[in-house]
């Protein structure tokens, strides 16, 4: 059959103001705001709970025709009037859509504007600007957008602490919690950003909350701009789009790159950049994490050797799974993304440099009918991926084991770790079981023993 | 607690009803206000879901990724045979597109989506930014028909132009260019046309169902696993059957405007808008008594398995109050009906579109107390499902985790349920539903029920 290339089908990416609307939950009080239509607000908003379980209120100046004709300055300036009134957020995180970037709108004057205008009214809330348009890169560039915008707007020169700045991408609120008790054991004060561990996966309320509690303050996040070093997680974020970027440019503060940190290769990387930042040792807890996982590696290797996998999502996730498996003796036969940073290539060979012999393809801008053109010519044992390959799985007969985001077709995805040794050991886990499953399924003996 | 507020700009769409209170119109028809976090969605997501379970059809979104990619398979609208609107297709514009325009690639998009699936039409969403840029999207569609030679319907669709109900009337409009195109000799002067009724979770088929056992044809479902040679052929239907009355009553005014159909406004939830729809229907063909005698015979049936079944629903859920916030005002006064009818009231009600006239009959219906919200938000739903002490919410995916937060049930009735509410096995279905979250041992942990925090 002739595939259409041209359009889009079945999209292994989504569009850039979602990623902003993530970030900026994770920003203690702060209100995710879309300068668009309605429906983007919505739409968004009904894609996150899918996977959170959480109330996630994004606003929406919600432009009309008139809007659309003269400039959205009237309608932005009502709606950040009316969030303030209802929501009384510390933050209001403004994030652009195709709509407003394509009639030109000039948020960072309208901003400024409604500052003076509203002076006198209910408190002004800090008000954060990311440029999102849809029709550019994917929700990966909209949520690293948003956090650099934050940072730029709130970072100040101050004098030098221990602080540690850590950026962590986009990844679960479990990781986020990991990640937080790691600083924590090593008695490094860190700034983490975003932080929607608690917004995206908290409690029940006992009375209505406007705005979910938890998130970094923006008080704290004030203190970035003195910190001693940033650390920031994704190979294929680049400096000039990145938090640690503009803090490196403005403030001086060095900036430390690391690929997500999954697989042992890539944790020791990140543990051992901690002890030398730190000055203190990986804390026994640490140690014993990685030894279960060398041992579960052991114990678990020949059900995983020279499986053939397809890895799809984030460019910055794929990379970094691409490596975990690669230490495992599993052979990604394609690494594929919706993402088009054209880096995706280059980051897989600088961590698996026998790439090509290990017969590693990449393939950057797909959608999810490419994936599976290449799965009927791969053939491979399964996929790894988000709940969007579902249906490419059911209609193949390929297992997919599920990370990242979106999971709208289990349950927990907001709990699932995927970073460190713990994260690591969870994967791995999961990985060895899914192989288990399929030979017990495809058994006529039905062992009890595997 | 602290007091939860109402934007000063809402007020009017809020409503209590009291006894000695003078009874103003709600007011309703706007389009939402600015900042405040409506549950509504744009033009385009109106358009979407009324064309979406057409599924001999390709739907190409025609605009960035976004507005595609959220409505990649998400209603629970089944086909009895082809599924082509399970796939997300988009012309995914990107920056030089905007710049130098789409048309170009929206040609090439066609031609090979429809060379690759073969569908019998296509349908062309525009989004925001091609409102902007200035596509001919008609020209594109009417090329693309002539080279293709099937339709290729341009629905007029960008997010900012109007609201929901604008993106209703543009994919009617689609609908109305093709009915009246395919031919009518064979069907039966005892028929009808099913229109509004998705076929979420096959609820369609059940309807169709029990029309058939009283002898009717059903020549057209709009659009539940709608095809496009039905769709052509449905101006030679007797009677159009009009259920979630926002997104179709227009196509129903339409065709009978153009083609003489008169049509009846029904519903399929609860028992007795369930049996009101059949007899209604009946009551069409007098010259037929044996139609209305079928009727009978299916309602009583249904109802006599049924009716013990629920019982047991009834008793357990007997005093327990709930909230309803859904798309269409229509459905709000069957789920009043159906909730009525195990045991439970309602104490607020609420919808995202609907008109002064269903508000009107809504003040009607509900008891005192009853609070009434047009276009509501969490904030809003929030402080009403507290103070009001509410066990139960009903309605979509972004008013679920409000429910759960707050430790109360959740019945989840918008279009991208998986069980069937309609019908009569739908009333048991929904009682059974509303059953297992209210009476579920785990809110004994939510803080409001005394758990600790």
């Amino acid at each position: 059959m002739k595939h259409a290339k041209t359009a889009t089908q079945n999209a292994c990416k989504l569009c850039n103001p979602l990623g902003a609307c993530l970030a900026f939950r994770g920003i203690e009080n702060c209100v995710p705001f879309l300068h668009g239509s309605q429906g983007c607000a919505t739409y968004i908003r009904r894609y996150l709970i899918s996977h959170y379980k959480e109330p996630i209120d994004i606003a929406s100046s919600n432009f009309h025709e008139e809007s659309a004709v003269f400039g959205g300055s009237h309608n932005l300036k009502i709606g950040l009037k009316n969030v303030s009134d209802q929501y009384k957020p510390e933050v209001i995180g403004v994030a652009t859509t195709c709509l407003s970037e394509t009639i030109g709108d000039d948020v960072p004057g309208i901003l400024r504007e409604y500052k003076k205008e509203f002076k006198n009214g209910s408190p002004m809330p800090i008000l954060i600007h990311a440029s999102t348009p849809s029709y550019q890169g994917s929700h990966i560039d909209g949520f690293h957008a948003a956090v650099r915008a934050t940072v730029k707007t709130l970072a100040e020169k101050g004098e030098a602490q221990e602080l540690i700045n850590l950026f962590p991408n986009m990844v679960s609120p479990a990781d986020l919690r990991y990640l937080k008790e790691i600083f924590s054991d090593f008695k490094a004060p860190m700034l983490l950003l975003p932080d929607y561990s608690q917004t995206m996966d908290g409690g029940p309320w006992g009375e209505y909350h406007r705005i979910p509690p938890g998130g970094t303050p923006a008080s704290a996040i004030a203190g970035a701009g003195s910190a001693k070093a940033s650390i920031e997680f994704g190979s294929t974020l680049e400096a000039a789009k990145s938090a640690a970027g503009y803090l490196d440019d403005a403030f001086g503060v060095p900036r430390h790159h690391l690929s997500l940190p999954i697989g042992i290769k890539e944790s020791d990387r990140f543990f051992s950049l901690l002890e030398t930042l730190t000055g203190h040792a990986r804390p026994e807890k640490y140690d014993d994490e990685r030894r279960r996982l060398v041992d579960a590696y052991a114990d678990g290797h020949k059900y995983v050797f020279e499986k053939k996998v397809i890895l799809y999502g984030e460019e910055d996730l794929v990379v970094a799974m691409t490596a975990f498996l690669s230490e495992i003796g599993m052979t990604p036969v394609l690494c594929a993304s919706g993402g088009k940073s054209g880096l995706l290539k280059r980051r897989i060979n600088e961590l698996v440099p026998n790439m090509d012999e290990l017969g590693i393809k990449v393939r950057e801008g797909v959608d999810f009918v490419d994936i599976e053109d290449e799965a009927q010519v791969l053939q491979p044992d399964f996929l790894i991926g988000n709940s969007k390959g579902y249906t490419m799985s059911r209609k193949n007969n390929i297992p997919l084991l599920r990370l990242g985001f979106p999971i709208h077709d289990r349950f927990g995805g907001q709990r699932m770790h995927h970073l460190g040794y713990r994260g690591t050991q969870e994967l791995f886990d999961r990985i060895v079981n899914t192989v288990i499953e399929q030979r017990q399924n495809a058994s006529s003996i039905g062992y009890t023993y595997m | 607690m602290e007091q939860i507020t109402i934007l000063e700009g809402r007020q009017k769409q809020i409503f209590e009803k009291k006894k000695g209170v003078a009874q103003p119109d709600i007011a309703c028809d706007t389009s939402s206000l600015s900042g405040s976090v409506s549950q509504r969605a744009c033009v385009f997501c109106g358009s979407r879901v009324v064309l979406y379970p057409i599924a001999d059809a390709i739907h190409v979104v025609h605009g960035p990724i976004g507005c595609a990619a959220y409505t990649w398979d998400i209603r629970g609208a089944v086909s009895s045979g082809p599924e082509l609107h399970r796939l997300s297709f988009s012309t995914d514009l990107q920056e030089m597109d905007v710049i130098y325009g789409g048309e170009k690639k929206l040609y090439h998009s066609l031609i090979e989506l429809i060379e690759q699936y073969k569908p019998k039409a296509a349908f062309i969403y525009s989004t925001c930014i091609v409102g902007l840029i200035g596509d001919d999207i008609d020209a594109v569609c009417k090329k693309v028909a002539k080279e293709c030679g099937i339709p290729v319907l341009p629905v007029h669709s960008e997010g900012f132009k109007g609201t929901k109900k604008d993106g209703y009337k543009a994919a009617c409009h689609a609908l109305m260019k093709l009915i009246g195109t395919g031919s009518t000799e064979e069907i039966s002067k005892y028929s009808i046309n099913i229109l509004g009724e998705f076929n979420l979770a096959g609820e369609a088929w059940i309807i169709r169902q029990y029309y058939e056992k009283m002898g009717i044809e059903v020549v057209a479902t709009l659009t539940g696993d709608g095809r496009i040679d039905a769709v052509r052929q449905a101006h030679g239907a007797t009677l159009n059957v009009v259920q979630c009355s926002g997104s179709m009553t227009w196509l129903a005014k339409e065709m009978e405007a153009k083609y003489g159909i008169p049509y009846i406004r029904v519903s399929y939830f609860g028992i007795e808008d369930m049996s009101k729809s059949l007899y209604d229907v009946a009551k069409y063909f007098p010259d037929r008594l044996d139609i209305m005698e079928a009727a009978k015979e299916v309602v009583s049936e249904e109802v006599k398995s049924l009716y013990p079944s629920l019982q047991k629903f009834k008793k357990a859920l007997t005093g327990k109050k709930a909230a309803i916030y859904v798309g269409g005002a229509f459905k709000t006064f069957s789920l009043i009906k159906a909730l009525r009818s195990i045991g439970m009231s309602v104490v607020l009600a609420g919808s995202q579109t609907g008109d002064k006239n269903d508000y009107a009959r809504l003040k009607e219906m509900c008891d005192e107390g009853t609070v009434i919200v047009d276009d509501s938000n969490p904030v809003e739903l929030s402080k009403f499902i507290l103070e009001k002490e509410a066990d139960l919410l009903i309605g979509g995916v972004k008013e679920r985790p409000i429910a759960f937060k707050l430790g109360i049930g959740f019945c989840d009735h918008n279009h991208e349920r998986k069980i069937p509410l309609a019908g009569f096995v739908g009333m048991y279905n929904f009682a059974l539903e509303v059953y297992q979250s209210v009476m579920s041992p785990v809110w004994q942990f939510a803080p409001r029920k005394g758990g600790t925090l």
